[in-house]
């Protein structure tokens, strides 16, 4: 019996075997902007499926082609989930590549926090392990970080152990004309608050007792679920949500109040990057793909621009 | 006692003051020195090891570390920062006669963002201290290590330090946004950002838990954590170190997630009882230490589980703190207990392994058996939570051989814990004292992975040299090896 990881790093081959980009879901597949047109570029897929659910260890072995809701699926049958984004066919690998959180960041936490350990192919095609099964680990470099949001250019994810959490015994939205940032200041750990600049929403997991409180407390009836979310991504600061939302300059928009990252239907500005982390990115890159054969012309650096070289971050 | 000596203690020579002339002028004479006491001091960490500093220097922001950087660069010398030197790894000891950067006086907090939960703080600040300056907010830094009272936050991040409340919040890593660093060629840039999704990669991340080897951080941004609105201590005492074993692993299994959850056996329990007089019993074999939080009608329904759970597996007693004050006591004699082994023997080591949750029990039993076949006191207080091992081996220096059964067995406990699914280094880092036992945890191109990383940020290796990676991980790059060496 092969193990699929292994398969999968064979199917990746040497570097001779030329450029190669992993494939998930495709929903999120603009982010890093395009591919190399002048490249011939070959698809691979990680291989899916659910090695082991340990849900007394309140961890999940999952290869990275498995969509997020299988996992989901099969969490839920033991009373657990897991911080990851669900959208409809999105892979556990192309989301932790992308590295971008859904709406519940702020009762979540980052994607990035999930991740134990990552067992990728490398541009030479080996398969390497970083990180450890262990709910914690100081062994070693923290590859698993640098992993998450590299867009498959640095290694092609095989397979990952993620943290679960117990699944919240009750979940409910609500939402009403109020303030969003007294909202916020009001509520214990609310899994989320949005706010379109009129209207704010708020997600209240936990003991269901608590929830009700919590929702007592927020003088808010019941909303049947998040708004829809304009296309557009920005990342700011959480403070700044409310200057720009003055200043008009996002269009129609979703904040995720107490997190920074707004859907809005104007997109953000190129982000400035200091030319020492722009030197660190290229380091990182020409060691980890001396060949430039993964996922060429996909850059996590795409849509910045240079940022001044005295002014400091 | 039983230190090992690294490399000979440098030699006053004219490049050696040269290079001690140009930190003077560029920090300030009066913290640049070069005293045989103190570079005795800086020479070592908490651990037993022990190197050589030729200079240490006290820099006061991050010109002054990029400037020491830069100085060491230019005469030649490697650089290693360090904080208090509570770790015990290690991690800070200074191998090969560098320019050793203390970042102890750099402890001001320099800004606190009460709505954003964010502070900008400088790498000297005390972690306690950080958490106590916050406490009229109702915040605190979430990370708390058992030597919070002096390891400092910059220490944390070259760590990525856990403690026991790193169980339902997270270790360093998920509470540092943003660091900012001196890198190895002197450069200062920041890493990370204070909004969600710094454009590029997570080098932040990459830097937390470094032990160095990338670069100095000289700022760093930390989120805080709002207190929680609840909280319940209870203390469950068992007649067996399998009882309480298995509730650990029964409470994870039913899905609650403690703020804490510490493990101590009778041994420790007894030590602590005596030096912190928390009203522990000393007739359990084993005592669990479990912290609930939340909203109330959750914390209740948890304490309720919790009860449930340890008399389902033998709980002789489960003991409820009634206020504040009880539950104060109920943790002294938990961090207390480190402090309470000296009373029993003169010295210990303190091992630091992670195991899955549910193999505890049998690994436990492992670590006794080690012990015993090493003719050593073994004592157990630990994040029993996270799987997070620390086995306190007792023995006195002065007993011929004494350290090498205390390697030896130090050693077992590792593989025995790597051969369970588990890990090399909880919270404690590689240093110097587990490098060369990374091959046990990681492949050659593992290793050569994490090389790669290191060299990206350094490639010269000038920063906390021969740290972590054990010799030769960077295979088949005949570039890194030193010039004069035969391969």
């Amino acid at each position: 019996m092969t193990d699929p990881v292994a398969a999968f790093a064979a199917e990746v081959g040497p570097p001779e075997a030329g450029a190669v980009v992993a494939v998930g879901g495709r929903t999120e597949w603009d982010v890093g902007g395009p591919l190399d047109p002048d490249v011939e570029v070959r698809e691979v897929r990680a291989p899916a499926g659910i090695v082991a659910v340990e849900a007394a260890d309140m961890t999940v072995r999952v290869r990275a082609g498995t969509t997020v809701d299988e996992l989901a699926a099969a969490l839920a049958e033991v009373g657990q989930a897991v911080a990851l984004p669900s959208r409809p066919g999105a892979t556990v690998g192309g989301v932790l590549a992308v590295g971008r959180s859904d709406v519940r960041r702020l009762g979540w936490g980052p994607v990035r926090d999930a991740v134990l350990q990552v067992r990728y192919v490398s541009a030479d095609g080996t398969v390497v392990a970083a990180g450890g099964p262990t709910v914690k680990n100081v062994s070693g470099f923290d590859l698993c970080r640098l992993m998450v949001g590299s867009l498959g250019t640095l290694g092609l994810l095989a397979e990952v152990v993620l943290r679960t959490r117990p699944a919240p015994a009750a979940s409910r939205w609500v939402a009403g004309e109020v303030d969003p940032a007294a909202l916020l200041r009001r509520l214990h750990r609310p899994s989320a608050v949005l706010w379109d600049g009129t209207t704010t929403w708020a997600l209240l997991e936990g003991h269901p007792a608590d929830v009700e409180d919590q929702a007592r407390l927020a003088g808010l009836p019941d909303a049947p679920g998040p708004p829809p979310l304009p296309p557009h991504r920005w990342s700011v600061r959480p403070a700044e949500v409310y200057r720009l939302a003055a200043a008009g300059g996002l269009g129609a928009f979703v904040a995720e109040v107490g997190v920074g990252v707004v859907h809005a239907s104007v997109p953000p500005p190129p982000r400035a990057v200091d030319p020492a982390v722009v030197r660190l990115h290229e380091r990182t890159k020409a060691l980890f793909d001396p060949t430039n054969r993964l996922a060429p012309g996909r850059s996590p650096l795409a849509g910045t621009r240079l940022a001044a070289a005295e002014g400091g971050g | 006692m039983g230190q090992t000596a690294l490399v000979s203690a440098s030699q006053p020579t004219v490049a050696h003051e040269a290079l001690v002339a140009d930190l003077a002028a560029a920090l300030a004479p009066d913290r640049v020195r070069t005293g045989a006491v103190e570079l005795d001091l800086y020479g070592r960490d908490a651990s037993v090891l022990r190197g050589s500093a030729a200079v240490a220097c006290f820099p006061l922001d991050t010109d002054e570390v990029a400037a020491a950087v830069r100085i060491a660069r230019r005469h030649g010398r490697p650089f290693v920062a360090r904080g208090s030197g509570t770790g015990l790894a290690g991690g800070a000891v200074p191998v090969g006669d560098p320019v050793v950067i203390v970042t102890t006086k750099m402890d001001r907090i320099l800004e606190v963002d009460v709505d954003e939960r964010v502070a900008w703080v400088q790498p000297g600040v005390v972690n306690l201290d950080l958490t106590r300056a916050l406490a009229r907010h109702g915040l605190h830094f979430a990370p708390d290590p058992s030597s919070q009272q002096a390891c400092t936050i910059g220490g944390n991040v070259a760590n990525n330090s856990g403690g026991p409340h790193c169980l339902a919040y997270g270790v360093t890593s998920a509470h540092v946004l943003a660091v900012e660093v001196v890198l190895p060629d002197g450069e200062v840039t920041v890493l990370g950002g204070l909004d969600p999704e710094p454009p590029g990669l997570d080098l932040r991340g990459a830097f937390v838990g470094s032990e160095g080897t990338l670069g100095i951080a000289t700022r760093i941004a930390v989120r805080l954590t709002p207190d929680p609105p609840a909280v319940a201590t209870l203390l469950l005492d068992f007649p067996t170190v399998e009882a309480a074993a298995e509730t650990v692993s029964g409470i994870i299994a039913d899905g609650l997630l403690p703020a804490a959850l510490e493990m101590m056996d009778q041994p420790i329990t007894r030590a602590a009882e005596e030096f912190a007089h928390a009203g522990y019993p000393t007739d359990a074999a084993a005592v669990l230490l479990v912290e609930l939080d939340g909203l109330p009608a959750g914390l209740a329904d948890a304490v309720e589980r919790v009860g449930r759970i340890g008399r389902s597996h033998g709980a002789r007693t489960v003991r409820v703190a009634a206020d504040d004050a009880e539950r104060a006591l109920l943790w002294k004699g938990r961090k207390a207990a480190f402090g309470a082994v000296a009373r029993v023997a003169p010295n210990y080591y303190l091992h630091d392994t992670v195991v899955p949750r549910t193999r505890l029990v049998e690994v436990l039993r492992e670590v006794y058996a080690i012990a015993e076949r090493h003719g050593l006191a073994v004592m157990n207080v630990f994040h029993a939570g996270d799987g997070n091992l620390h086995p306190l081996l007792l023995f006195d220096a002065r007993t011929p051989g004494v350290m090498d059964r205390v390697h030896a067995a130090g050693e077992e406990i590792v593989r025995v814990s790597i051969a369970a699914g588990g890990v090399l280094s909880g919270e404690h880092g590689i240093g110097l004292e587990k490098r060369d036992l990374m091959p046990l945890l990681f492949s050659p191109v593992d290793l050569d992975a994490q090389a790669r990383l290191r060299e990206a940020f350094d490639p010269d290796g000038v920063a906390n040299p021969t740290k972590v990676l054990p010799a030769g991980s960077r295979c088949g790059d005949l570039q890194s090896v030193p010039e004069g060496v035969w391969v």
